[in-house]
């Protein structure tokens, strides 16, 4: 199916209907066998057990970050191409992005606290990390104060593009900046520095947050869609009254 | 498994990320009942979409 054939709320709504138990049932199963195969991992050297955190921090952060990737990008459809899901796709993502971003947030300081002594500090990764959180806040916001939705997508649009300079700060923060917080040890040129048996179940429970997200994605913009529906409907009522 | 000394922080990590994610699982079926309510309210009303005619299967 071409992308410009999704354009069509209808047939979307159809391929989302089939595809969200599918990703739903994907997600539960990745990361059921990601925990297992988790805790079943020999503890870290350094960080012991504390490193069956990375778990759920480490996807959290991706996503975090991917899903406002994905959001730029629909961004970008909004106001280039004028796709009409553009903008149901950003709004639906934006309250999953936040949720995962706090997930990182939390399970950082919890994972901070035993390892470096504090819950929080202002290093350049965290800080990133909780602006990019607090992007995410404000495009909730911004979504909710402006009623008609075309007007609120394309100023959402503006919003989201304008933060996107964010996104490679928090990814190159731990390069630009001395930071307490650890450099890279999976997306590198010289390849990953964690142990394949540690890596192994972080990949699985990526992909099944990433599954996860899907559904809770294609979920959401359904909901967004069958919401636009009921505002036409209101508004034909209101005509109608008249 | 003994999870060590530091148990009390990886379950309240995995007890936090279980919320957030249940939050976010209730709030997309929540919202769906609303808005599926809502179209049905409108419906009832006679306000229907070109969608709802007879013959048209209902995707929604």
């Amino acid at each position: 199916m071409a992308f410009y054939e999704l354009a069509n709320p209808h047939r979307f709504m159809t391929l989302a209907r089939c595809l969200t138990p599918a990703c739903a049932v994907a997600a539960v199963v990745l990361l059921a066998v990601g925990f297992v195969l988790g805790f079943r991992a020999p503890a870290d050297y350094q960080q012991g057990e504390t490193v069956r955190i990375m778990y759920i921090h480490v996807p959290a952060a991706w996503l975090g970050l991917g899903i406002y990737t994905l959001m730029a990008i629909s961004a970008l459809g909004t106001l280039v191409w004028r796709h009409p899901l553009a903008d149901v796709a950003a709004k639906a993502a934006a309250p999953i992005g936040a949720g995962f971003t706090l997930i990182c947030l939390l399970t950082g300081a919890l994972w901070g606290r035993p390892m470096w002594g504090a819950y929080w500090v202002w290093d350049a990764r965290l800080t990133s990390m909780l602006v990019l959180f607090l992007l995410y806040l404000g495009i909730l916001a911004l979504w909710r104060a402006i009623e008609e939705p075309g007007q609120a997508g394309r100023a959402v649009a503006i919003l989201t593009l304008v933060g996107f300079i964010n996104v490679p700060i928090v990814k190159f923060s731990v390069d630009w900046w001395n930071t307490l917080h650890q450099p890279a040890s999976v997306f590198r040129i010289d390849g990953p520095t964690i142990h394949p048996a540690i890596l192994a179940p972080l990949l699985v429970t990526t992909l099944g947050f990433a599954a996860l997200f899907v559904a809770l994605h294609l979920a959401a913009m359904r909901n967004e869609i069958l919401r636009r529906r009921v505002r036409t409907l209101r508004l034909l009522a209101a005509a109608e009254a008249r | 498994m003994e999870l060590g000394q530091h148990a009390g922080f990886i379950v309240a990590a995995y007890v936090a990320a279980l919320i957030v994610l249940a939050l976010l699982v209730v709030w997309v079926i929540v919202d769906h009942r609303m808005q599926r309510q809502a179209i049905a309210k409108l419906e009832a009303q006679g306000i229907t979409r070109r969608s709802a005619r007879p013959g048209v299967e209902d995707v929604g």
